[in-house]
């Protein structure tokens, strides 16, 4: 399958402005014919995309699709195999203290003994260097970050001792305290309530305003299309890029997640996302793998 | 015996004096470095790497050189070859680990079996022998040690961050493979300067049992490192007083100790102990749900 594929209606018309990467000026990042991926198995394969600053870009795909892989990729967490990125006009990793990266509730180490306060204190130590400590201004930092995301009372507990949603309020101000100008959240709303995922999402959305650029991937194709400005489709490479109601564009999903998907008539349209069954029956090319731990 | 003589009579012998300094100052090291090992689940590798000193104190042993200089070398370059190779290889990381740290500890065993004559120092090495320590001992000891915490005091936020989570480190610009080389090196010499003391086979314990004692019982980082500071230097000393009185082996005696209030803690735990769980249920009774 290659971009030809893609429903004409909406690959001429909505994608051929955002998926131009060449003289991406001002871009806040870059991706251009990106492969990348773990030993010597491919996550990512010849991938270009461009994101603006304040973009609210969501980026949806079945597990294994290489979600995080991007994200990774963007943070200079990990290196490409081939191609190039621009982020903040810079290498990937070069930007210290611009980006801040929020990992998947499942990479992190719940019982670990810090408090709330501590990991959002985290988010200063970019900007604080080494071999200082925190000052007034960055306890003020993260004072307000907490007040934003409402988890101002929790400062003194211990992480493991919160829910779920309140894990991702934590980690969400963290990222706000760094100040960035780029965020990358690794499912962000994933396994959160609705009042917490509408808190977060008018979190992001502000942020984005304020010219912040919000890159997110997430399961959640009803958010993605209701919240997010922009969406990239990937499996294992770029399905598309394009305006965040694509989200509900039946063969675009089709052929992102490989038929696993039902859009339902009706208001808006209901995306059912039918992405952890079927493993079996689905033929070998359609079979989608989960996330390893990494 | 009146206490204060049981105190202080063992302290006229010279060779107390030197064992408690000493003693102290490994546990103290051992309990800060022990404090990223058990947050890392870096045990195998802390037991790998002072297995690995072996075969370095032996070829210096038969070359001449100063034990402490092979043994040295012989850590810090096993700690970053592990690091590299969990880093770049296909097996699970702790068969490497395990293929590396048997191998290295033969080859020592090897060696050593190649020395005609019984050589005792080599053997203090693998049991410990703190009451053997000699001035000059104690003076690489002392400058190695303060070193090493020089180095964890000075760069702590960041070896928090870098642990806790690698990937948002990483992201906002710490350069987190570096520090992980720098923790496995720093983990070398800690190896080596506590091998003396409790000898090749007990340093993990020194490592793993202040650290983990102490995270049962608090919920910060910065408590926790301090708390496993203060479990190790009293166990320290109850040991070596233990070991004076009853003429027992000093690195066994401060291993047990230190073992004995893991115990206690383990039961008394407001997080995993047995009193801990009842409080827990007590509270989650008295609980609402928890919001969002």
């Amino acid at each position: 399958m290659n971009q030809g594929t893609i429903p004409s209606a909406v690959s001429a018309d909505a994608l051929a402005p955002v998926t131009r990467t060449g003289g991406a000026d001002g871009a806040s990042v870059v991706v251009e014919a990106v492969s990348a991926g773990y030993d010597h198995r491919p996550a990512l394969t010849d991938v270009s995309l461009s994101v603006r600053p304040g973009s609210l870009l969501a980026v949806i795909g079945p597990n294994g699709a290489g979600k995080s892989t991007l994200l990774k990729l963007i943070a200079g967490i990990i290196k490409p195999w081939s191609g190039r990125l621009t982020v903040l006009g810079g290498r990937p990793g070069s930007s210290v203290g611009r980006i801040a990266y929020l990992p998947q509730a499942e990479a992190v180490d719940w019982e670990f003994p810090v408090t709330v306060g501590e990991v959002v204190m985290m988010g200063r130590y970019g900007r604080i260097g080494f071999g200082r400590q925190p000052g007034p201004h960055d306890h003020h930092v993260v004072g307000d970050a907490l007040d934003k995301v409402g988890m101002h009372e929790a400062i003194e507990r211990q992480i493991g001792a919160l829910s779920g949603g309140q894990r991702r309020r934590v980690f969400l101000a963290r990222a706000i305290a760094a100040e960035p100008e780029l965020y990358l959240l690794d499912e962000p709303v994933t396994g959160v309530d609705a009042t917490t995922q509408e808190d977060l999402m008018d979190i992001l959305e502000g942020e984005a305003r304020a010219g912040r650029t919000v890159i997110a991937t997430t399961h959640d194709l009803i958010c993605a299309a209701q919240r997010f400005h922009e969406a990239a489709f990937l499996n294992g490479r770029l399905v598309a890029q394009g305006p965040a109601n694509l989200v509900l564009d039946q063969r675009l999903l089709a052929e992102t997640y490989g038929g696993h998907v039902l859009v339902l008539p009706g208001d808006g349209g209901r995306v059912v996302l039918d992405d952890a069954h079927h493993h079996d029956e689905a033929p070998a090319g359609e079979r989608h793998y989960h996330d390893e731990a990494r | 015996m009146d206490p204060a003589g049981f105190i202080t009579d063992p302290m006229v012998y010279p060779f107390m004096q030197r064992g408690l300094a000493a003693s102290v100052l490994v546990g103290v090291v051992c309990a800060v470095m022990g404090t990223f090992v058990v947050l890392k689940g870096l045990a195998f590798i802390g037991d790998a790497v002072s297995h690995a000193t072996f075969p370095g104190l032996v070829i210096a042993y038969l070359v001449g050189a100063p034990l402490y200089f092979g043994g040295a070398i012989a850590a810090v370059g096993t700690a970053l070859a592990i690091g590299f190779v969990s880093r770049r290889g296909r097996l699970r990381f702790d068969t490497s680990v395990g293929v590396l740290f048997a191998g290295t500890f033969a080859f020592g065993v090897l060696l050593f079996s190649t020395i005609r004559n019984y050589v005792q120092d080599l053997l203090g090495y693998l049991l410990g022998n703190v009451l053997g320590i000699s001035l000059g001992d104690l003076v690489q000891l002392s400058i190695l040690s303060v070193i090493v915490l020089a180095i964890v005091l000075l760069i702590r936020k960041e070896l928090l961050y870098a642990t806790f989570d690698p990937l948002g480190a990483a992201a906002s610009g710490l350069p987190v493979a570096g520090l992980e080389y720098l923790l496995l090196a720093l983990l070398g010499v800690t190896i080596v300067v506590s091998i003396q003391a409790v000898g090749i086979i007990m340093v993990v314990a020194m490592l793993v049992t202040p650290a983990a004692t102490a995270q049962l019982l608090v919920v910060r980082f910065g408590k926790m490192m301090a708390l496993a500071v203060v479990i190790a230097a009293l166990s320290a000393v109850v040991g070596l007083y233990l070991s004076f009185y009853l003429n027992l082996a000093s690195g066994a005696s401060i291993v047990l100790i230190e073992t004995l209030m893991f115990g206690v803690a383990f039961l008394l735990s407001p997080r995993s102990g047995l009193l801990g769980r009842r409080s827990r249920e007590r509270a989650s009774r008295a609980a609402q749900p928890p919001a969002a």
